[in-house]
């Protein structure tokens, strides 16, 4: 099939997203050659030295994006870990199903920044439930001023919020499944576990795949969590690259410098993914 | 099943839930709380530990003179702004996804593939990096702290989401639909329109509810590109969020925001169990 009217199909929402982006990325790139700052605002040309400062001259980028590696391939992990063991156990026949299906979907519909701030109540190193609990054994942990805890709590509050979406993809691929391997398999006399092993994880294994990559994307960006909970702190302990880029581009008003840095980050991110998709195929998917 | 095995399984289910349900049982009581509750320390149960107070809840309508919030301006933009941003997503997405789905595209080097990449490789893109120009932009257009101008940064937050879930739901709709109707005598636009449309309701729905979460729980952009004349939600609250918080009505507010789409993750479950999303989210 092929008609001449493809295209009014296809540019009217390519065309508006070209509109509104083409603009901002061509912008961003010229920023990014300015030294464009509160002091000098205006669009001047200084070649790559933004650039040269961010090799040569800003660990803390580095540290940064270090720091948010750490914290979404961690939280990543976990969310795939828990969200397909849940998938599995709401999977087949279970009391109160549906209950529970509803219940483990309804983090991720709730406002992330909002929930946020619920949760540093809930964390307040003096007034929160948290430490009222802990202080039974006379312990009062600094669950957001301390730089390993705040670390924790920035990663169990992302599990919290995003574990559904894992849960939602994989339980929808579940569902999908075919039924004649599991005939097969349970006439062969396989176990549970074996089940599992032989047949489950590698249907789903492209459906997994795909729900890490998009969970992985989803956690790059990694922001409102930690500009409510922490504002990245103490010191730098829980700031992420999005958050730097925040701090020299809207705190610090280094227009040309944040966009170097932007633009920086997005070559990596674009990069990094594409590796881990290709990692991600070959551990997974056997045999191929 | 052992016994063993099943009380394994429904303490881990309980467990979970325990967790997912702890923080808006805390807001729930926070919510009645006051100041006197909230500073002497964490208390639970209303009567027994405090005494609970309805300031938190009232709070959400009186206006910021009277030490309010003024909750329910920003609740009906942020249902304006998200729905019209879901809405032109799913319009544009949707055309666009059934062309990639159905159609060849070659131009140069560029296949189908690419451009649906292009699309949803929108999503890498932190809201920070686009922030600034965007801020630059909307300025020039006069746009800044409009509604209107939100919805346009909408439109690119979320019709990759659109874009996304429609190219797998079309692909597993059968070519045989489209190719009787052209061999009824429809043309391309009747094909799709009165053919394959409405086959896709299921997808189209849950495009939809995806990109109302996404829209209504965004933070960033509506923080940075709206100041006073237009406020969300989120940023209303997050406002609260100072060194002196008035934590009862921040609970109350937070509980009120977020009840909206509780009522989705009725609806996202009923089409699981039904099968219709497993079409759609591959």
């Amino acid at each position: 099939m092929n008609f001449k009217h493809k295209y009014m199909f296809l540019l009217p929402g390519l065309l508006v997203l070209l509109a509104i982006l083409i603009f901002p990325i061509g912008f961003t790139v010229r920023l990014s050659l300015s030294s464009w700052d509160s002091f000098y605002p205006g669009l001047d040309f200084i070649g790559l030295e933004n650039y040269v400062r961010l090799f040569t001259d800003d660990s803390r980028f580095w540290e940064a994006f270090g720091r948010l590696s750490l914290l979404s391939l961690t939280t990543v992990f976990l969310q795939y870990i828990i969200g397909f063991s849940l998938a599995l156990l709401v999977w087949k026949e279970i009391r109160f199903q549906r209950l529970f299906r509803v219940l483990f979907l309804i983090p991720m519909m709730t406002t992330p920044v909002i929930m946020t701030v619920v949760w540093r109540t809930v964390f307040h190193e003096s007034l929160g439930p948290v430490n009222d609990f802990f202080s039974l054994f006379g312990m009062q942990p600094l669950w957001l001023s301390s730089e390993i805890l705040s670390k924790f709590t920035v990663i169990l509050v992302e599990v919290w919020q995003w574990t559904p979406f894992m849960f939602l993809l994989l339980l929808a691929g579940l569902l999908s499944l075919p039924k004649e391997p599991y005939l097969a398999a349970s006439i062969d006399g396989a176990g549970p576990v074996r089940t599992f092993v032989y047949v489950t994880f590698p249907l789903m294994a492209p459906i997994s795949i795909g729900a890490i990559i998009i969970r992985l994307i989803e956690a790059s960006k990694i922001m409102d969590t930690v500009y409510v909970l922490t504002s990245g702190g103490p010191g730098t302990s829980t700031e992420t690259s999005s958050f730097y880029i925040f701090i020299k581009g809207l705190r610090e008003f280094q227009f040309g410098y944040s966009a170097a840095l932007s633009i920086t980050y997005l070559i990596i991110m674009i990069i990094s993914f594409t590796v881990i998709a290709k990692i991600l195929v070959k551990l997974m998917v056997r045999g191929k | 099943m052992s016994l063993f095995y099943s009380t394994l399984k429904y303490l881990a289910v309980t467990l979970w839930s325990m967790f997912v349900i702890a923080p808006f049982l805390w807001a729930l009581t926070t919510s009645f709380k006051d100041f006197q509750s909230v500073t002497s320390g964490a208390t639970y149960i209303p009567w027994v530990d405090f005494e609970p107070t309805l300031d938190g809840w009232r709070s959400l309508f009186k206006s910021p003179a009277q030490g309010g919030i003024a909750i329910v301006e920003p609740f009906f933009n942020s249902i304006i702004v998200t729905a019209a941003g879901s809405g032109i997503s799913i319009i544009l997405g949707t055309l666009a996804a059934y062309s990639l789905s159905r159609f060849t595209f070659r131009v140069g080097p560029i296949r189908n593939g690419d451009i649906t990449f292009f699309f949803i490789s929108q999503r890498i893109m932190p809201p920070v990096v686009l922030s600034i120009p965007f801020f630059i932009m909307l300025g020039k257009l006069g746009l800044l702290d409009t509604l209107f101008g939100l919805v346009l940064v909408y439109v690119v937050l979320l019709m990759p989401i659109a874009v996304w879930i429609m190219v797998d739901f079309f692909n597993k709709v059968p070519l045989e639909i489209d190719e009787t109707a052209l061999i009824d005598g429809c043309n391309p636009y009747q094909a799709f329109f009165k053919v394959v449309l409405p086959n896709s309701v299921p997808g189209i729905i849950v495009a939809g509810m995806f990109c109302m979460i996404f829209g209504w729980t965004d933070f960033f952009f509506a923080f940075i590109l709206t100041f006073t004349e237009v406020q969300l939600l989120p940023v209303a609250i997050v406002a609260l969020n100072s060194s002196i918080t008035p934590w009862w009505s921040l609970s109350a507010a937070a509980l009120f925001s977020v009840a909206p789409l509780v009522v989705v993750a009725f609806v996202v479950e009923r089409y699981l169990s039904k099968g219709n999303l497993s079409g759609a989210l591959k």
